[in-house]
């Protein structure tokens, strides 16, 4: 089955990225854009066929690797 | 001190700091791959600049993860010396031998100039050299070094007194501009605990002949030949 694992910023980390799609996207005519955050997402590809199991696995590869717990938080989904 | 120098895939400056180190201390270091698990014999070990792994994930991320990390850790718990310059720094940081991280600078430009750096305290075996709150110039070159903390950590890490620089104008003075990457309380390198440990961004390794231009790296380098 497949993990998605998505990683942002921690609210009250500067996101400089999000900000500057957010003055790009007002300069293109989108004027009601408020804050932007951009983040990543992660897929795996798990050789796992129990969802609670996969999303545990997941989590603990987030924790481990794929997010930096100081500045980010993540999110799991699992399908 | 005998130094070695950690070499990851995508490193690039451990050269520059091979020069540094043995400039000092008239010896050469001992290059390290990371894949190595022997690291005795060792006082002082430095993980260099560069882009290891290609800034994958996060910069620092990869590197945090191999094996020689495990080595690096025992080493300090034996309590040898350890610095770590620019993508070093990260690599620490990702690592969890020192607090904190490095986010993408403010400006989100990559910077490649020269900074000043403010010696915090000059009690240590990295400062030593220089005087207490002497001002040096120092080449940086790096898209994420805009240090973050938690507020209870930089208030820690100032209450304990392991900020090692801060970003300054030449004359000393802490200035929005002088902080150019937007580091938390114009942090430009920390201690950990015991002062055994040290990171920073800029890289004092290529200032230090005054064919590089200047000379303001060296003492550094002087204080660690000892």
């Amino acid at each position: 089955m497949k993990a998605i694992v998505t990683v942002m910023l921690k609210s009250g980390v500067l996101d400089p990225q999000g900000k500057a799609i957010g003055q790009a996207l007002h300069g293109l005519g989108f004027p009601e854009v408020g804050e932007v955050r951009a983040g990543k997402v992660i897929e795996l590809e798990l050789n796992e066929t129990d969802p609670a199991r996969a999303k545990a696995r997941a989590e603990e590869m987030a924790r481990k690797l794929l997010a930096n717990m100081v500045i980010e938080s993540f999110r799991v989904e699992v399908a | 001190m005998k130094a070695g120098i950690v070499v990851f895939p995508g490193i690039n400056r451990e050269r520059d700091m091979a020069i540094a180190l043995e400039g000092s201390s008239g010896r050469k270091p001992r290059m390290i791959w990371h894949r190595e698990t022997d690291l005795s014999g060792l006082d002082l070990i430095v993980v260099p600049g560069g882009f290891s792994y290609g800034d994958y994930l996060r910069c620092g991320a990869m590197a945090a993860q191999s094996p020689v990390m495990a080595e690096i850790r025992a080493h300090v718990a034996r309590g040898g010396y350890l610095m770590g310059v620019c993508n070093g720094f990260q690599i620490l940081t990702e690592a969890g031998l020192l607090p904190g991280a490095l986010l993408r600078n403010a400006g989100l430009r990559f910077l490649s100039m020269d900074c000043h750096l403010r010696v915090e305290r000059n009690d240590t075996v990295f400062a030593g050299k220089y005087a207490a709150k002497q001002v040096f110039r120092a080449p940086m070159a790096h898209g994420d070094g805009n240090y973050f903390a938690d507020d209870a950590t930089l208030d820690r890490l100032e209450g304990e007194g392991l900020v090692a620089f801060r970003y300054v104008t030449p004359e000393g003075d802490m200035t929005a501009e002088a902080n150019r990457n937007g580091s938390a309380r114009g942090i430009a390198g920390i201690y950990a605990p015991g002062f055994r440990v040290m990171a920073l961004m800029p890289h004092p390794e290529d200032l230090v002949d005054p064919l590089m231009g200047g000379t303001d790296g060296k003492p550094l380098f002087d204080g660690l030949a000892a």
